[in-house]
This record gives C-alpha cells, sequence and structure tokens, in this order.
C-alpha cells in the first residue's frame, strides 16, 4: 500500500550538515580567516557591499566565506542582516570634490587639473597566468616612497570644469530639495524619479548592468559616452547632531565614482550641452561604476525627448530586473514544488489530446 | 446628449499647440455636426497630425478648446472631464483608426478577439454572441469571415485596415478619427477602401475626421474639408466647391498639382 | 515574549522589527478595505530568498500573536521542504504553537493550496503570491496594468480567455485562474488549481495573500463574493478525476498523481495531507476495486 513518504525535516537538517561539510572542505587545509579575504579577495568583498547596500568589510568577508564565493549567495545573506539593523540617522551626502584620491582618470582631457594618476589598476597589465602566485611566495615590491606618498593636489571635478562653460548640463537638485525615496523601505513604483533609479541601479548587479551598458554602446539606443571621470579613493562619512548642530566626521569610506559625458541635447530654447550619466559604487567596482553611468544615462531617453526603443532606455525592463536577489529568489524558486499545477496542467493536456481525433474528424 | 439640431457634435475653439518655439497649430477652430464627414488635408509639417491628436484627447492642447457632445452632460470640454470618463468615451463613442494598422490591433490575438474586444469591455458576455457579432463585422467591411480566428499578421495591409476599421465601428462610436487610413495601401486597395469607408458612414451615420494628404480621400468621403500649411487653417468649405474652385493660393496650388487621372 | 525584546535568536519576536510589522499592517488594512486590490508595501530582505514565500512570511510576521496556533503547508501537505522550513522559521523567532491540523490552526500560510477542510470564521489564511497582477503576461508594464484596476478597464483578460476558448475549445488556464473580487477588481488568487477557486467565494475566514519579491499585498474580507471569470456559455467549471483517493477513498478533494512504475502504472492520492490523515483516523478507506489508473485518469468535462 502507499506510504506518503515523510521526513522533510530531517532531510534538511541533513542538508545543513552536508553543506556545512562542503563549506569547510579539507578539514587538515587551513581555514580562511576574515582578514585574509578582506585583505587578499578585496574586490569580492567591495562588490558585496555594493550589492549588499552596506558598508561594512568584515561583515561582508564573513558573508563571502559564509557563501563560499557565490557572491550573489553573500549579497542575499547582507541583504538578510541588513533588514534586522536599526537606523539611527542619515549622514550627509558624500563630497567626491573632497575624496583622498587614490585613481583618477579621464579620457576627456590629455591632462588636466590634479593630473591622471593611475592607481592600483588591472587595465594595463597583460592578462597572463601568475604561477609565482601559485607557488605562495610571491614578494610584492614597495612601490617606492616618493610617488607612494602624495601631497593632496587639488583635482576639480571634469564635469565641474564642463560645467564653469556651461557646455554640460547642470546636476541640480529639483526644486525644494525633496527628500529621496528610501528604496529599501518603499518599493519601487513607476514612473521612477531619477535618485530612485540610481539607488536601484546601485544595488543592482552587476552582470545585468554590464549587459544593458553593452547593449547601449553596440547601438540599442546609442548615447556617445566619453568617460569624464573616473574616482577612486577615500571620501568622510559625516552627520550633524542634533546636540552639536554641526557637521562630525564618524568616519570614512572607499568609494568609486564614474562620471560619464553623453550625447548633447538641445532644444528650441535651449543651446545645445552634453548631457551626463552616473555611477557609484562601494569599494574599487570600476566596471560596475561605468556600467551604471551608461544606464542611468540611457534610462533618461524619455525626459531628454530621445526615442524610447531599446531595452536599457526603459525603466520598467532595466530597474524591475536588475535586483540579482530577488531574480535569483524567483528563478531558483522553479525548484520548489509545483506538482499541484502541474496536475492541472496534465490533466487539460490529456483532455486536449483525448479530443484530437475528434477535430479531425469533424 | 443633446438633441437639438444645432448642437454639434464636436466644437473645437481656438486651438493651439506648440512644441518649443514651434507652432505646431494656431488658433483652430471648427464644428463637425452628427453624420458629417471632415477632411483636414496638408503636407507633412503642415499640423494636422498635431491637430488630430489633440481633438482625440491624446495630446493636450495650450491653449482653446475641444468640446464634445456626451450622452450625460451635453457639450463638455473633453479636457475638463476625468481621465476615466475620457478613457470611456474613448472605447465606445469614438474610434480611432491608425495609419498603420498594427499600431491599431493586437498581433498577438485572432482577427475576431481584435474585432470583439470592445464589446468584451463593455460588458458582452456570452462567446458565442460575442463571436457572432465579430462575424457580422467583418462581412460588414467586407472579410471573408471563416478567417476570424487567423492572427492579424496573416492578412494583408489592406485587410489589417479593415480589421482595424471593424475593431472601432463594432460599438457604434458616433465620431471617428483617422490618421491617413490609406496611406501606405495599393491605389486599388486604397479606392476599394474609400468606398467601404463611404458606405459605412453613410449606412450608420457616422461622423468621422480624417486626416489625409490626399486630395483624392477628400473628394471621395467628406462633405466638408480644411486645408491646412504651417499649423493654420487656410481655407475650409465644402468639399468640391474647394477643390472646384480654390480661394487660396495655397489650395489652388495644391489642387493644380494633383494629377489629373 | 515582548514585542522588541531580543529573544534567545537575537531577533525581535517573529523577526521583524515593530515598525515594519505596523507598516504591513496598515497596508493590510488598505487591502481589507479594497477588497482584491493590490496595495504595495515596502516588503523587506528576508532570510529566505525572494520567490520562496516572503511575502507570506510578511503578512503572517506581521499578524502572528503568542497565542496562535501555526499550519504551514506547500501544495497541500504539512511535510514537504518548503513548508517544513518555514514553519521552523516561526518556531524559531517566535515559539509559538504549530500544528498540522486545520480546524486547530488560527493561522493557515499556504503555497498553492486551500485546504479541503471548511475554514471557519477567525481563522486567517495567508496565501504565498507569486505574481500578484493577473493580467501581467498580457500586458508587462506596470503603469498600465495600475490604470486598468484604476478604471475597472478588463476587455485584456477576457481577450484573453475568448482567445482560449477559440483555440482550445475552453478556458486554458487551471491554475491561478483570475476572478473577480466584489464585482470591482480583478485578481489573481495565487497559483490554486481552479478547483479551489470556489472555496474564495464568501469563505468565512479572512483571506490575506502577500507578494514579497513583487511587493504588493492584497486581501479578501470575510464573506465577500468572489467569482472566476467565464463566459455565460462557457461557465467556469472546476477540475474532476475519476478516481477517489487510493488511501483514505475522498471522492471530493483534490488529488497528487503519484507515479508507482516504470510502466504509466499510477495512483491518485489526497494532496491535503491533514484532510486525508482524518478520514483515515475516522475509518475511512479506499474501496478495494479502484479502476486502474492510466486508461481511466480524466474525465473528459461534462
Amino acid at each position: 500500500m502507499y506510504v506518503a513518504v515523510k521526513g522533510g525535516e530531517t532531510a534538511i537538517l541533513n542538508s545543513y550538515r552536508l553543506l556545512a561539510e562542503e563549506r569547510r572542505g579539507d578539514c587538515s587545509i587551513p581555514e580562511l580567516t576574515l582578514t585574509q579575504i578582506r585583505q587578499q579577495m578585496g574586490l569580492a568583498v567591495d562588490r558585496v557591499m555594493t550589492e549588499g547596500s552596506l558598508y561594512d568589510p568584515e561583515l561582508a568577508a564573513l558573508a563571502v566565506k559564509q557563501a563560499r564565493g557565490d557572491l550573489i549567495e553573500a549579497i542575499f545573506l547582507l541583504r538578510a542582516y541588513r533588514t534586522t539593523l536599526p537606523r539611527l540617522c542619515y549622514s550627509l551626502p558624500i563630497d567626491t570634490a573632497r575624496m583622498t584620491l587614490r585613481r583618477r582618470i579621464s579620457a576627456t582631457f590629455k591632462d588636466l587639473p590634479g593630473g591622471q594618476i593611475l592607481g592600483p589598476t588591472y587595465d594595463y597589465t597583460q592578462r597572463l597566468l601568475d604561477f609565482s602566485l601559485a607557488a605562495g611566495s610571491s614578494v610584492v615590491e614597495p612601490v617606492p616612497a616618493a610617488t607612494a606618498k602624495q601631497e593632496p593636489v587639488a583635482a576639480p571635478r571634469v564635469v565641474d570644469l564642463l560645467n564653469h562653460e556651461g557646455l554640460i548640463e547642470p546636476e541640480a537638485p529639483e526644486s525644494g530639495d525633496p527628500v529621496p525615496r528610501d528604496l529599501t523601505r518603499e518599493p519601487l513604483t513607476f514612473p521612477a524619479e531619477r535618485a530612485l533609479r540610481l539607488q536601484n541601479l546601485a544595488r543592482g548587479d552587476e552582470g545585468f548592468l554590464l549587459g544593458m551598458g553593452y547593449s547601449t554602446q553596440r547601438g540599442y539606443s546609442h548615447t556617445h559616452p566619453f568617460t569624464g571621470e573616473i574616482r577612486l579613493g577615500e571620501v568622510a562619512v559625516e552627520i550633524v547632531p542634533e546636540e552639536l548642530g554641526f557637521a562630525i566626521e564618524i568616519g570614512e569610506i572607499t568609494v568609486t565614482e564614474c562620471q560619464m559625458v553623453n550625447q548633447f541635447a538641445g532644444s528650441k530654447t535651449e543651446p545645445p550641452r552634453f548631457t551626463r550619466g552616473y555611477g557609484l559604487t562601494f569599494g574599487h567596482c570600476e566596471r560596475k561604476a561605468m556600467a551604471m553611468a551608461l544606464v542611468d544615462r540611457s534610462l533618461r531617453a524619455a525626459e531628454l525627448g530621445e526615442t524610447v526603443s531599446a531595452p536599457a532606455q526603459m525603466p520598467e525592463f532595466v530597474l524591475s530586473h536588475s535586483d540579482n536577489v530577488e531574480a535569483s529568489g524567483f528563478v531558483q524558486h522553479l525548484k520548489l514544488p509545483h506538482y499541484v499545477d502541474f496536475q492541472s496542467e496534465l490533466e487539460l493536456v490529456r483532455k486536449m489530446r483525448a479530443r484530437t481525433p475528434e477535430h479531425k474528424a469533424s | 446628449m443633446n438633441t437639438e439640431t444645432d448642437t454639434p457634435l464636436l466644437r473645437v475653439s481656438g486651438l493651439t499647440k506648440r512644441f518649443g518655439a514651434h507652432s505646431a497649430c494656431c488658433d483652430v477652430g471648427f464644428e463637425i455636426f452628427p453624420g458629417e464627414v471632415l477632411c483636414i488635408v496638408g503636407e507633412s509639417g503642415s499640423g494636422k497630425t498635431t491637430l488630430l491628436k489633440c481633438i482625440s484627447a491624446q495630446l493636450q492642447p495650450d491653449h482653446g478648446s475641444v468640446e464634445f457632445d456626451t450622452r450625460d452632460q451635453g457639450l463638455a470640454d473633453i479636457y475638463r472631464l476625468s481621465e476615466p470618463m475620457r478613457r470611456m468615451l474613448a472605447r465606445t463613442d469614438w474610434g480611432f483608426v491608425f495609419q498603420n494598422p498594427r499600431d491599431g490591433l493586437r498581433a498577438g490575438v485572432s482577427a475576431g478577439a481584435n474585432v470583439a474586444e470592445r464589446l468584451m469591455a463593455v460588458g458582452a458576455r456570452h462567446y458565442a454572441n460575442i463571436r457572432h457579432e465579430a462575424s457580422g463585422w467583418m462581412q460588414k467591411v467586407e472579410l471573408d469571415a471563416r478567417r476570424i480566428d487567423d492572427l492579424p499578421d496573416t492578412f494583408s495591409g489592406g485587410m489589417q485596415q479593415r480589421l482595424q476599421i471593424a475593431r472601432n465601428l463594432i460599438t457604434r462610436p458616433r465620431l471617428v478619427f483617422m490618421d491617413e487610413p490609406t496611406a501606405g495601401l495599393d491605389v486599388s486597395v486604397q479606392a476599394r477602401l474609400l468606398d467601404l469607408l463611404r458606405g459605412l458612414a453613410a449606412d450608420l451615420g457616422l461622423a468621422a475626421v480624417i486626416v489625409t494628404h490626399d486630395l483624392a480621400v477628400a473628394r471621395l468621403l467628406a462633405q466638408r474639408m480644411m486645408v491646412m500649411r504651417g499649423g493654420s487653417v487656410v481655407e475650409s468649405g465644402l468639399t468640391d466647391q474647394v477643390l472646384d474652385d480654390p480661394q487660396h493660393p495655397y489650395t489652388q496650388l495644391l489642387v493644380s498639382s494633383v494629377i489629373q487621372a | 515574549m515582548k514585542p522588541d525584546d531580543p529573544g534567545p535568536t537575537g531577533y525581535n519576536f517573529a523577526y521583524l522589527d515593530e515598525q515594519t510589522k505596523r507598516m504591513i499592517r496598515r497596508a493590510l488594512l488598505k487591502a481589507v478595505a479594497i477588497p482584491g486590490y493590490q496595495v504595495p508595501f515596502g516588503s523587506r530582505e528576508m532570510p529566505l530568498p525572494f520567490g520562496w514565500g516572503t511575502g507570506g512570511i510578511q503578512v503572517t510576521a506581521a499578524v502572528i500573536g503568542k497565542n496562535d496556533v501555526l499550519k504551514v503547508i506547500d501544495q497541500g501537505s504539512d511535510d514537504t521542504t518548503n513548508a517544513v522550513n518555514i514553519r521552523r522559521f516561526f518556531a524559531r523567532t517566535a515559539g509559538i504553537a504549530t500544528t498540522e491540523r486545520t480546524t486547530d490552526a488560527t493561522i493557515i500560510q499556504t503555497r498553492h493550496r486551500i485546504p479541503e477542510t471548511p475554514l471557519a470564521a477567525g481563522q486567517i489564511i495567508v496565501f504565498q503570491v507569486p505574481e500578484p497582477e493577473p493580467m501581467r503576461r498580457l500586458e508587462a508594464r506596470e503603469a498600465e496594468t495600475r490604470k486598468m484596476h484604476a478604471l475597472e478597464e478588463y476587455g485584456l483578460i477576457r481577450v484573453k480567455l475568448y482567445e482560449d476558448i477559440t483555440r482550445h475549445g475552453h478556458i486554458a488556464t487551471t491554475y491561478d485562474y483570475p476572478v473577480m473580487v466584489n464585482d470591482r477588481m480583478l485578481m489573481a488568487p495565487s497559483p490554486i488549481p481552479k478547483f479551489d477557486n470556489p472555496k474564495l467565494d464568501r469563505n468565512p475566514a479572512l483571506m490575506l495573500f502577500g507578494a514579497g519579491r513583487e511587493k504588493r499585498i492584497y486581501a479578501v474580507p470575510p464573506y465577500t463574493k468572489v467569482r472566476s471569470l467565464d463566459f455565460d456559455d462557457h461557465p467556469f467549471e472546476i477540475q474532476k478525476w475519476n478516481q477517489c483517493c487510493a488511501q483514505c477513498g475522498a471522492t471530493d478533494s483534490f488529488l497528487d498523481e503519484v507515479i508507482t512504475d516504470d510502466r504509466g502504472g499510477r495512483m491518485f492520492v489526497c494532496s491535503d495531507s491533514d484532510y486525508c490523515r482524518q478520514r483515515l483516523a475516522a475509518g475511512q478507506r479506499a474501496p478495494a476495486d479502484q479502476p486502474d489508473s492510466a486508461a481511466a485518469s480524466v474525465q473528459a468535462a461534462t
């Protein structure tokens, strides 16, 4: 006689044990420490912080460790943790003009005040596997002191330079400077204002945005982008406590900022000016910041009077599918039992097939 | 609805629409009465399409008013109605035939579903009856009713246009707007379509506003016509009079440049 | 456990903080005030993935109290892994009593089924919803579907049903079958089989729907009219089986098909594990002479 299989709970508990084993791997091999992950897997940590919407390298490293290097899983862990954190106050907007620059490049000018600082980048490496890293005995030559320590140099933002001449659209807050809505507290609704779109893109999956940004370069609505500036460095985080009434610095964070200079637009009443795209990430997520800037500009198509024809210009399409925690959850939910609904479909298909000979006969 | 015979179905006054510094429509005014067909003729850039969009609630004008003789409020400015009311009008009392039938049809559902949609939107609930109505209307527009289950893109351009017309007429709108309904069709197909439209307008007592660059369309379909140029109406009157005895130099130019058959 | 008192797990009662619960309850009140209307809410990231019941969990977490008795089912059964997981979640974070008996539960969280045992006034059933918008597959744009609901413009879904009948001879939707709530709002009842749709109509229980990923909440208050869409001459019909449950003999419950061998052998058992168990406990059995499954598995409607 048929007996319904029970034991779902036992199966789950056993799956936890198997997972713990896999996560740890061979116990004779030293366990990874969070410090090692932070130090030597910094870009993984940076991505998890950016898409997890939480600046805490230690927690991000823990998430990376717990997720065995699966960054989307790590992002999910960090987001779930973030939900439980109390909110103490809002900081002032960070001022990237006052960034301690470690890297600063511009493709729009050969030289500019503050100079081009290459910084730590893979850009000009040759992608040859370095087997000395495998041996574990690589020695890093310290950068000579003269070039390593730099006096802070005045490095005005490229877009500010263009702004002096009135060549680029001004970036002014809306009248009344309304408080931006918080995407982690309210659902996304359409039409979505730019502040909300930028939040969505900042949290969005790097791969998805990369593909979308790439599509704009290949003709699915071209925005003629130039990299106005990319900056990497530390910025101060400041709050204004009520009791004090003035700003105090509570710490600093590393961010990567990308400002794209795009297709100029004008109208009968306005002279032509360059337009902008903006990208910002925690840590050093340059590819993401650039892709974000491309997509940000592309999504402004309707506002700038351009014909909307490509997916990267459609806010509903881009913003509804950019979140990898949502996407991963829904794609993978197909693993859950669906046999009741499938039963209904089975019945329908059988019925339809049973009727087919009748149809043919009549 | 006003039953006085001197109430226009549509009254446009001082209609102006600008895009930046450019005036697409300048101070346009006219009236349409039940059963009348009006053609708005002009070359591209004349403002005729902008005018059509403004009077069919698709584009809000900067100045002026567009009043429609609604069933329960009489003559009312359509831009002062609530959006639900406007959308209801668009579904029932008005029809809009797009230049490209693909803009006015649902590509993914059958001809029958396309034709019957407005019926279902206003509450029709009996499948066989709905299908029967749709079938009847396909015949009225001279389509083979046996093709009721075929998808729109299996029909030719001219037939898709007929489908679009049927889809609009099934709720017996009182006023139909048409944007270059015969553009892009072969000459012989155009002629047959114009014949159909003329017959339908007469049989159903339809009022229509038709935008076209083709004087032949005006000649065949419209009792009255307006000539537009640079956003303004340069001449208007009975179609035959305007075409046989044009007063304005621009109209004269238009008329004389039409190749005589 | 007092609210906002971190329990042994370090989290608040039922995981969510009280502010969030209040936000969800406000959304629920709006939802109950307009039966079937989708209320946007600030869905939180939960420890379970989106798509796995976070909406249902947030609704349950917002309404559950320490004296509640919770039942969680998935595909009608208490023992499927997802139901187990969610029940464990609440046991850990709220410490409330749980049950597998429908009649003993004050709150039932469900995925894809409504229990066979009729619900009673005072019970709450919480549905997990993957896609709250019934017209989503016909119209991808949220801005447009929102307008359609606001203006009661439901021609599109009727077109879809018309088209089904044209192509298949009958409406081809078998689950998540769209309904009209309170003669006004078009609603997606979640992927319950259409077999369960009649249970929605004038149900004495409060029915709450949570879509975590899509961030919408909606509700059907007790005793509300819920009508499945159809045409006058193609009326709504539920699925029927030729057979009864191979265990308890029930002829009125939704049956799961279980494949028993690789030669097409199959049997049918109640999807609702509690219903089947209760019947067995009361001495009900399947008759010994069950017709063989494969050939007689489907009865044509009408």
